[in-house]
C-alpha cells in the first residue's frame, strides 16, 4: 500500500512539473494552451533521439531536453502566441489544437509512430524495499530521483516567484498588466521569458517521464487531459494549487488503476467532473475570477 | 419533434405584446422565411446521390456531420458554450441507435427516435455540468464527459464489443420500403432526409423568441440575468435539444454503416466538428451545413494523397485560419490591411 503511495506521488510530482508551464499560461496568461504537451513531447523526443543516435548519457540529456524546448517555445511565443492572446477563448483552442495536429504528423512523420524507449543509467535502474507485509515500501530507484528532482524544482520555483524580482514582475504583470507596464515593467519580455521556462519545464518533465508514461506520437493528445485536470482542478492562482492537484491526480490514477484495473482512468475523469461541479474555478483558488 | 410556437415563446418571456414586440415578432419571421436559393440548394442534394451514385457514401457522411456540426452550433454559435467535449452525444446516439438494432429491433426509424432519446438524456444529465465556472472549467468537463464515456465503452466489452467495436448491426428497410443498398443510395437519401427536418427543426428554434434569449446570453450573460432570462433552465434546455440532434447525427452514422465503433468518442470527433463548424461559420446554419461540405472533401483529397499524415494540413489549416481571422480567410484582399494595422 505504501509502495502504491509512493508511485502516486512519483507520478503526480511528473505531472507538476509537466503541468506547471500550462498553469502559466493558462491560468496567468489566460491563454488556454492545449498544445502544452506537444513541448513535453520536444524535450522527451530530444532525450531519445540524443540517448540512441549520440551515446550522450541520460543526465547530460535532461539540460538539454529542457533547453530545446524552452528556445522553441520562446520562437513560438514571439511568433505565433503573442497575436492571440487578446483573441477569445475558441480562437485559442483551435489554434492550439491546430498546433498539435501538426506536432503529433510531423513527429510521426520524422521518427515514425512506434513506442520510443529509454535505456536508464545502471545506477537507477534498482529498487530498495523497506518493511514487511502490507507496509512493505518498494521504492524503484527512478521514481526516488523523480521525486527528488520535481521537489527541487518546486522549492526552487517557490523561491523565484515569491522572493525573486523577476517573481514580482511576472505576479505584478499578471494582476494588471497595463498598471504593471506603466511602472516600467517590460510585460512582453516578462511573459516572453516565463512561456519560454515553462515550456522547457514541460520539455524537462517529457524528458523524465519517458520512462513512466511512455513516448509516442500521440503523446500531448494522451496526456493533454491529464494536464488540463491538474491546472483546472487545482486552481492557477498560485503554484500550491497544482501541486496538490497533481499529487492528489496522480495518487488517485495509480491506486485505481491497482485496484480496480476494470475501471481504469474513469475514476480520475470523474473526480475531476465532480470537483469542477462542486468548485468551478479550482479547488484552490483566490476567490471567482469568471 | 414539434415547434416551439411564436405564442409559447412571447409567455415565455413575459412580456405583453407591445408595439417592439410586434416588430421584434416580425423581424424573427422575417428570419425565419425560406430565401430563393435555400430550395435549390436541398434540390440538388437530394438529387446528388442520383446523379453521381457513386459518390453516395460521401453524400451521407457529409449530411451526418452537417447535422453534427449543426447540433454544435446551437450549443457554440448560438449560446456561446465552447464544448470540447460534444462526440460524447454523439457517440451515445450511435451506440444506443446500434444496439437496439442489434438486441430489439431492427427498423431504423424507432432506432433512430432511440438514438434521439438516449442523447438527449444524457445531453440533460450533462447540462448541469456546463452551468457554472469559466471557459476553460467547461471545455473540462465537456471533454472529460466525452473521455468518460469513451471508457465505458470501452470497459464494458460485453455489452459494447470493446474496442473492436460494435459489429453485426443488421438495419430493415426504412419505412418498411426502401432496404438499404451497396450503393448508399438509400443512407444518403435518409440521411440528407432527417438532416432537412433536423434544419427545419432548429431554424424554428433559433429564430423564436426562445432563440433570442440564446444569443443574448452568448453576448453578454450578466445582462441576461439583470433583464429576467432565466440562464441556467435556458442552457439546460439548448444543452439537451443539441445532444438530442448530436444523438441522431450518430444513430445515422450507426444506422447506416451498420457499425459503431470507439472512434465515435474519440477526441477527435469533438474537434473535428468544432473545426467544420468554424470554417462554415458559428451562429449561422448553413455554416454547419458548408463546413461540412468543405471538411469532408478536403479530408478525401489529403488523405488520398498523404494517407497518414493529413492531420498535419489539417492543424496547418486550422493554425493558419485563426492566425488570419476566422473571417477573413475566405477574403485574401483584407490579409494586407490587417498586417500592417497589427
Amino acid at each position: 500500500m505504501l509502495t502504491i503511495l509512493f508511485d502516486g506521488i512519483a507520478y503526480g510530482m511528473l505531472l507538476f512539473i509537466l503541468a506547471l508551464g500550462l498553469a502559466v499560461t493558462m491560468g496567468l496568461m489566460n491563454f488556454i494552451n492545449l498544445a502544452h504537451g506537444a513541448f513535453a513531447m520536444a524535450g522527451g523526443y530530444v532525450t531519445v533521439l540524443l540517448m540512441q543516435r549520440a551515446d550522450v548519457p541520460f543526465l547530460v540529456c535532461l539540460p538539454i531536453a529542457f533547453v530545446v524546448p524552452a528556445l522553441l517555445g520562446a520562437v513560438l511565443e514571439r511568433t505565433l502566441y503573442r497575436p492571440l492572446y487578446h483573441k477569445p477563448h475558441l480562437d485559442q483552442v483551435l489554434f492550439s489544437i491546430g498546433l498539435t495536429f501538426m506536432a503529433v504528423a510531423a513527429v510521426d512523420f520524422f521518427v515514425g509512430s512506434t513506442q520510443q524507449l529509454i535505456q536508464l543509467p545502471q545506477w537507477l535502474r534498482g529498487r530498495t524495499e523497506i518493511g514487511s507485509g502490507a507496509w512493505t515500501l518498494g521504492m524503484g530507484h527512478y521514481r526516488l530521483f523523480i521525486i527528488a528532482v520535481c521537489a527541487a524544482l518546486t522549492i526552487a520555483l517557490q523561491y523565484v516567484l515569491s522572493r525573486t524580482r523577476f517573481g514580482s514582475r511576472l505576479r505584478a504583470a499578471v494582476d494588471d498588466q497595463r498598471v504593471a507596464a506603466g511602472m516600467g515593467i517590460n510585460v512582453n519580455v516578462v511573459f516572453l521569458t516565463t512561456f519560454a521556462f515553462g515550456s522547457g519545464l514541460a520539455g524537462l518533465g517529457g524528458a523524465l517521464g519517458a520512462e513512466v508514461l511512455g513516448l509516442d506520437p500521440t503523446f500531448p493528445l494522451k496526456f493533454m487531459i491529464y494536464f488540463l485536470i491538474v491546472v483546472a482542478v487545482g486552481g492557477t492562482s498560485s503554484i500550491t494549487g497544482p501541486l496538490l492537484a497533481a499529487l492528489l491526480l496522480g495518487i488517485a490514477d495509480v491506486a485505481g488503476k491497482y485496484y480496480i484495473p476494470k475501471l481504469g482512468a474513469f475514476i480520475v475523469y470523474t473526480l475531476m467532473i465532480a470537483i469542477l461541479i462542486w468548485r468551478p474555478q479550482g479547488l484552490f483558488s483566490r476567490g471567482a475570477k469568471a | 419533434m414539434s415547434a416551439v410556437r411564436p405564442s409559447e415563446g412571447t409567455a415565455v418571456t413575459g412580456a405583453p405584446l407591445s408595439v417592439s414586440g410586434d416588430r421584434a415578432q416580425a423581424a424573427l419571421l422575417r428570419a425565419a422565411r425560406w430565401r430563393a436559393w435555400e430550395p435549390l440548394l436541398w434540390l440538388a442534394a437530394f438529387a446528388s446521390p442520383l446523379l453521381l451514385s457513386q459518390y453516395s457514401a460521401i453524400v451521407n457522411e457529409i449530411a451526418i456531420v452537417a447535422l453534427f456540426a449543426i447540433s454544435l452550433d446551437l450549443v457554440l454559435g448560438y449560446t456561446g458554450i465552447v464544448s470540447l467535449g460534444h462526440a460524447a452525444f454523439f457517440g451515445f446516439g450511435a451506440y444506443s441507435a446500434a444496439l437496439f438494432a442489434k438486441h430489439v429491433m431492427p427498423d431504423p426509424l424507432v432506432g433512430l427516435a432511440v438514438g434521439i432519446a438516449a442523447a438527449a438524456v444524457l445531453g440533460a444529465v450533462a447540462s448541469l455540468t456546463v452551468q457554472r465556472g469559466s471557459d476553460l472549467t467547461r471545455l473540462m468537463v465537456t471533454l472529460g464527459t466525452a473521455l468518460i464515456l469513451l471508457e465505458l465503452a470501452n470497459k464494458l466489452d460485453w455489452l459494447t464489443g470493446g474496442a473492436d467495436g460494435l459489429q453485426g448491426v443488421v438495419m430493415g428497410p426504412v419505412l418498411g420500403q426502401f432496404e438499404f443498398d451497396l450503393m448508399g443510395r438509400t443512407a444518403a437519401w435518409y440521411s440528407l432526409a432527417v438532416l432537412l427536418l433536423c434544419f427545419l427543426f432548429v431554424r424554428r428554434f433559433v429564430r423564436s423568441p426562445f432563440g433570442a434569449t440564446l444569443e443574448a446570453i452568448r453576448d453578454n450573460r450578466l445582462r441576461a440575468m439583470a433583464v429576467g432570462i432565466p440562464v441556467g433552465s435556458r442552457i439546460a434546455l439548448v444543452y439537451t435539444v443539441a445532444a438530442a440532434l448530436a444523438g441522431a447525427a450518430g444513430a445515422l452514422l450507426a444506422q447506416t454503416t451498420g457499425f459503431a465503433s470507439l472512434d465515435v468518442f474519440e477526441f477527435h470527433r469533438s474537434a473535428d466538428v468544432l473545426l467544420i463548424l468554424v470554417v462554415g461559420g458559428t451562429g449561422w446554419l448553413y455554416g454547419g451545413v458548408l463546413g461540412a461540405i468543405v471538411f469532408k472533401l478536403m479530408q478525401d483529397f489529403l488523405s488520398a494523397i498523404t494517407p497518414q499524415y493529413w492531420t498535419f494540413w489539417l492543424g496547418l489549416f486550422l493554425v493558419v485560419l485563426v492566425l488570419v481571422g476566422r473571417d477573413r480567410l475566405f477574403k485574401p484582399w483584407t490579409w494586407r490591411r490587417r498586417g500592417r494595422a497589427a
